[in-house]
């Protein structure tokens, strides 16, 4: 028996939220008494090496032609061949957009219990527990499973990033056993949109801009990213933000965007509406520049200015410079 | 071709915080109801694949009698018909008893294109139209952001990932679930919401799509609340911007969140 982490790849390697997921699950095994197994579908095999460093018992490699590129019927495929050469009974990935179309294909294959987007992994009796946030973050429950396989995908930053070590688990080839036939999906195109900025799921420090900035958006939002880059942070956006039409949707934050988990979050001109606390209210430490006192979000930040943000910023932006010596 | 959208019927997302433990554990939810915003956009992709192609578009829910409302915002938007899937009679099932009982209904419907939502914002799985791509056996697209083009039996859509925007195509029949990019949902017109105050929707129970109860594969339990911030929020004060800054990088610093 063991427990098994998919790690996925992106553009330019592993993607870290997996070896979050995968020092949890070396935690979970543990607790179980079972193994903790990675495996490493298509794309380089040789980022085995570097899984190998986060401590795994076993990294398992499948390679095929037809795994060259992520298609989601291929991986799903190879999956479940590292299931079985793996013994697993529970599979374990970061809720990332591939993560989770995979696991949720992979479960119902299987037919095996799934807790989506689990923020935190506990064994009790020798049995899984995910703890799940649902209704959008408003209640949390415990997931029991009742399948024989339990498969979970993580939200990013559930878990702490575990430092690599010296390596010492085995490197085993698995045979995918797959042709090009196999796969339902054809790639016809891809491009790549990461623009070297932090991005909001992975970020430690976020600082995001509403619809107080209606008054300059493009000094207000350019103010927002200076602070944000002294920082090495990512930007948000709150929907009035997004749907002004200020800043593109993939930076906004709540309800209907992402939801984050970063240590600090610094929100400016948001006035703090239930959809935007959904998704950044689980922020270890939140900051509130508001020109209006009774604004709501000061209600659940833990420091505030009230004041006007194009003073506010610029003036935070360069205290920092300031302190951290940019 | 006939497409198949799948509406489930949620609470209101601004009543959401006021929903309790106890509402959960009873599945008797005290709150506004209303169509899934996120499959807005699958209804609104319908209407508009109704618009370039030459489909038929059907709305399918799955849930109490009640859903039904849900489905008649999707009709009042355009969509050309709608059925229920009453799962009244149904307990102890979990996202893959949804999904089989959602499949056998697409496939009662002949359709060969299902379009769903990101995501309910009441479950949060993202996991229902997995299921249903995986107990018909069809492919599965998800995230999409443009339906590119159907044609000769396939379906090219852009899908959005972390780093990266992909073209896929897949055979039909097939499974897409979009995302909030795709479209701007329409508001149903007032001619729209007076046909479908009339429409008649049929109502097939659960169990007759070869689903039962205590079927589901996970459990919820210690059903809670999250605990609440520690609401005490310090304001900065300070003679001058600048001296607030300060005081406030001091603070952060002390944090060590910086
Ligand atoms: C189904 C649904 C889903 C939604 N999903 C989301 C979501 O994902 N994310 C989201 O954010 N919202 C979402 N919303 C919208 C949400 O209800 C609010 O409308 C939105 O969050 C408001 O954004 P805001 O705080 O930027 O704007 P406002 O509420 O207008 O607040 C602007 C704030 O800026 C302050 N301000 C103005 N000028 C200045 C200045 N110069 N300096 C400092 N402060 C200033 C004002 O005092 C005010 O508090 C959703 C709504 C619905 C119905
Ligand atoms: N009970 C249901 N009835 C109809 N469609 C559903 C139901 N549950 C989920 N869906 C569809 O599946 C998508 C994902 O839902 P979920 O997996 O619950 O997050 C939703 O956006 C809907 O399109």
């Amino acid at each position: 028996m063991s427990v098994l982490v998919w790690i996925e790849q992106s553009n330019n390697g592993p993607v870290p939220n997996s070896f979050e997921v995968l020092g949890k699950a070396k935690e979970i095994a543990t607790a179980m008494g079972v193994k903790t197994v990675a495996a490493v579908v298509g794309g380089d095999a040789a980022i085995a090496e570097t899984v190998r460093a986060y401590g795994p018992d076993t990294v398992l490699t499948l390679t095929s032609p037809a795994l060259a590129s992520y298609r989601l019927s291929g991986y799903v495929a190879a999956l479940r061949k590292a299931v079985e050469a793996a013994g697993a009974t529970v599979v374990l990935m970061a809720a990332t957009v591939r993560g989770r179309e995979i696991a949720a294909t992979l479960a119902s294959q299987l037919d095996a219990g799934y807790a989506p987007d689990a923020v935190d992994l506990r064994v009790e009796g020798g049995k899984l527990i995910a703890v799940r946030s649902i209704y959008s973050n408003n209640i949390l429950a415990d997931v029991t499973f009742s399948s024989p396989v339990q498969v979970v995908s993580v939200r990013p930053r559930s878990f702490p990033m575990p430092e690599p070590g010296a390596a010492s688990g085995e490197v085993k080839a698995v045979d995918p056993g797959l042709s090009e036939s196999d796969i339902k999906e054809k790639v016809v195109d891809v491009k790549s949109t990461d623009t070297g900025e932090v991005s909001l799921t992975d970020a430690s420090i976020i600082v995001s801009g509403g619809r107080g900035v209606a008054q300059d958006p493009a000094k207000g939002f350019e103010l927002v990213t200076q602070l944000a880059n002294v920082l090495g942070a990512a930007v948000g956006a709150s929907r009035a933000a997004v749907d002004a039409g200020y800043i593109p949707y993939k930076h906004q934050v709540g309800q209907t965007g992402k939801t984050v988990k970063p240590d600090l979050y610094i929100a400016a001109g948001i006035s703090g509406a239930i959809q935007h606390l959904a998704g950044m209210g689980g922020s270890k430490l939140i900051v509130a520049i508001n020109k209006d006192a009774e604004a709501p979000i000061f209600e659940k930040a833990n420091y505030g200015i009230v004041g006007d943000l194009y003073q506010v910023l610029p003036a935070l932006t360069a205290e920092f410079k300031k302190r951290l010596g940019k | 071709m006939k497409v198949a959208v799948l509406v489930k019927q949620t609470p209101d997302t601004a009543e959401l915080p006021k929903v309790s433990a106890e509402d959960v554990r009873s599945g008797k939810v005290k709150a506004t109801m209303v169509i899934n915003p996120w499959d807005e956009f699958a209804a609104e992709e319908a209407i508009l694949l109704g618009d370039r192609y030459d489909v038929d578009s059907v709305a399918i829910s799955m849930g109490s009698p009640d859903a039904v409302d849900a489905l008649k915002h999707a009709l009042a938007m355009g969509v050309g018909a709608a059925a229920l899937v009453d799962s009244s009679d149904i307990s102890g099932g979990d996202m893959w008893t949804t999904s089989s009982a959602l499949a056998a209904a697409v496939k009662a419907e002949g359709a060969e294109l299902v379009i769903t939502g990101k995501q309910s914002v009441d479950d949060n799985s993202g996991a229902v139209y997995a299921g249903v791509a995986a107990k018909l056996g069809w492919p599965l697209v998800s995230a999409v952001t443009k339906v590119v083009d159907i044609s000769n039996g396939q379906i090219t859509v852009e899908r959005m990932v972390e780093g990266a925007q992909e073209t896929i195509s897949v055979s039909l029949p097939a499974v897409i679930s979009v995302v909030k990019e795709i479209n701007e949902p329409r508001y149903p017109s007032f001619m729209g919401i007076r046909k479908a105050a009339k429409a008649n929707i049929p109502v097939t129970p659960a169990a007759n799509l070869g689903v039962a109860s205590g079927s589901g594969k996970t459990q919820w339990t210690n059903i809670r609340k999250p605990e609440e911030r520690k609401t005490k929020c310090v304001i900065i004060d300070g003679a001058t911007v600048e001296e607030k800054a300060a005081k406030l990088v001091d603070a952060l610093m002390a944090e060590k969140v910086i």
